[in-house]
């Protein structure tokens, strides 16, 4: 046993001992459990929604692109900025209209603004199909962190069924409780890490953060901003502002708006967390700094640079401590990610169809499913090959499908009827489906269009094609139509 | 006073208007390549556009009466 090993167990267990200990004194009902008893103040809430942006996504990945991609990477930073802006006017929104309709989940918000169950069901499938590949990700790099900090002597699967089994633990006991606390650790960790790695590395090798650009841009000129093709300057604009619009549309991302205890509680927010994610410059910077220190490492390998590059820098104990953090950046996402979708599945899903069941047993069958999700995760995580790889790519464009219906519905008179958001979804959906199974781009599809426009994200075009199905079936008279389709659709 | 709202628009200018202007690596200001260095601002110029927004913001008055 080394040392980072024995580091990175004991974060493990007293994560695990927070999260469990987080349901004391609580009578776990599934308000409770799913929304905390909507009663979170100003630092939980903003632990829960700044631990969704700091996923191992963004400590692997975001490093990882800084070393393989360069100046696209920055688009990270823009679009959280402007997500959070967007916040202080929808999320109080939101906020009050679930609390007086006591909504638990992201498809009650549709179902009840729609009047529709059948939307609810909708809703909940499209989450649900694009947060497992989310947590399968997450999954992943869980196993990828444990395994190269560990150097070796606990393989990527046993690391990823250790992971999985203390989520599973402390989601089934203290629901988003859990995910609370454990986030208070984790987001204390990733700040230390991260800023200590991301100065740290560039003064050692570079002697300074100016130097290392400057050593970038002599071996590689012009890396470091916006290539003219390809990832291009209106690629950057139509990916951050589309990222933006899917950034609240995660289901598991919806559902903590409902666990603040008053509104302001997302206005404050929106003033700090702005500047709290600029946490993510250093892992940049750790990215960055590996470019000329380890060069070679190709393809989906780049998410290795900050990893390998601590590794032949530092002591196991460090490394065990980066490790850690790694660990808690995949479990607290994971863990609202299970209590989310096992929430959608129970309460949007069985309830529908069986309307008879008790508010109780729906609390129950959601604490049930939390094991069965995460099962199903872990086949995919060892089993899944091309699919899964193609299900991660839409699942950002599959939740944005979401926005149009969301957004028109917060609006005092909201032209969009039940079946417009049903064809809308659907319809946008299937377009994400087809492209990102083609994998066409703009490009591909137009290739005559300008440059500039060829590099748009191809992401607008399912949103387009949303829009413009959701406001025409809007239009149809459906008055006589609706009552049928409904019971057809039954 | 909820005009005070619309300052909200300047982060969106800033950030996805300015973009084109600032693709440049170089000069390097505080250390970072030039493109680098105007998202950092922006994101501080946006907390403290929030942090203007919230003060002046009746809502947020509102509710912390009731």
């Amino acid at each position: 046993m080394n040392a980072a090993l024995v580091i990175i167990f004991a974060f493990l267990l007293f994560s695990l001992y927070l999260g469990v200990q987080a349901r004391k004194g609580k009578d776990m009902n599934l308000e409770q459990w799913t929304v905390g008893g909507r009663g979170f103040g100003t630092i939980f809430v903003f632990l829960l929604m700044a631990g969704e942006i700091y996923t191992t996504f963004t400590f692997l990945g975001g490093s990882g692109w800084a070393y393989g991609k360069g100046g696209p990477t920055f688009y990270i930073i823009a679009y959280g900025c402007l997500a959070y802006v967007l916040s202080y006017w929808m999320l109080p929104k939101v906020w009050k209209y679930a609390k007086e309709h006591k909504l638990m989940s992201q498809s009650d918000f549709f179902v009840s603004k729609y009047n529709s169950p059948l939307l609810g069901v909708l809703v909940s499938l499209v989450g649900v199909i694009a947060l497992i590949p989310y947590l399968v990700l997450q999954l992943k790099g869980l196993g990828i962190i444990v395994s190269e900090a560990s150097y070796g002597t606990i393989s990527s699967t046993a690391a990823i069924w250790i992971g999985v089994l203390a989520v599973t633990v402390y989601v089934t006991i203290s629901g988003i409780h859990g995910s609370a606390w454990t986030a208070v650790v984790k987001d204390i960790m990733i700040l230390v890490v991260a800023i200590f790695l991301g100065l740290y590395l560039p003064f050692h090798y570079y002697g300074g953060i100016q130097p290392m650009f400057e050593a970038i841009e002599q071996a590689k000129p012009g890396f470091l901003a916006l290539p003219d093709k390809g990832m291009s300057v209106s690629w950057f604009i139509s990916t951050v502002l589309l990222t933006v619009l899917g950034f609240y549309m995660w289901p598991h991302t919806f559902g903590s708006i409902y666990s603040a205890k008053s509104a302001n509680v997302f206005r404050k927010n929106a003033m700090i967390l702005p500047i709290y994610q600029l946490v993510l410059l250093f892992v940049f910077f750790v990215g960055f700094a590996a470019i000329l220190q380890i060069p070679h490492l190709e393809g989906s390998d780049a998410d290795l640079a900050l990893l390998r590059l601590s590794i032949q820098t530092f002591d196991p104990w460090v490394v065990g401590l980066i490790g850690a953090a790694g660990l808690l950046t995949a479990m607290v996402p994971g863990s609202m990610i299970l209590m989310t979708a096992s929430t959608l599945l129970a309460k949007n899903v069985y309830k529908v169809f069986s309307p008879s069941a008790t508010d109780e047993q729906v609390a129950k069958l959601a604490k049930y499913l939390v094991p069965v999700i995460a099962f199903i995760s872990l086949y995919f995580t060892f089993r899944g090959g091309n699919t899964i790889v193609a299900l991660l790519l839409m699942g950002y464009s599959l939740v944005t499908q979401l926005f149009p219906s969301f957004v028109l519905s917060l609006m005092e008179k909201n032209f969009v009827t039940k079946q417009g958001a049903f064809a809308g979804i659907i319809a946008g959906v299937a377009t994400v489906a087809y492209i990102t199974l083609s994998g066409s781009s703009i490009g591909t599809l137009f290739p005559s269009l300008p440059q500039a426009v060829q590099d748009l994200n191809v992401g607008i075009i399912a949103l387009i094609v949303n829009i413009v199905v959701t406001v025409a079936v809007s239009w149809i008279p459906t008055r006589s139509v609706s009552f049928d389709t409904e019971k057809r659709a039954m | 006073m909820k005009g005070i709202r619309w300052l909200m628009v300047f982060p969106f200018l800033g950030i996805l208007g300015g973009i084109p202007f600032a693709n440049k690596v170089t000069p390097y200001v505080l250390g970072m390549p030039f493109i680098l260095f105007w998202l950092v601002a922006w994101v501080i110029i946006t907390s403290i556009i929030m942090a203007v927004v919230y003060r002046f913001d009746p809502d947020v008055r509102e509710e912390e009466r009731t």
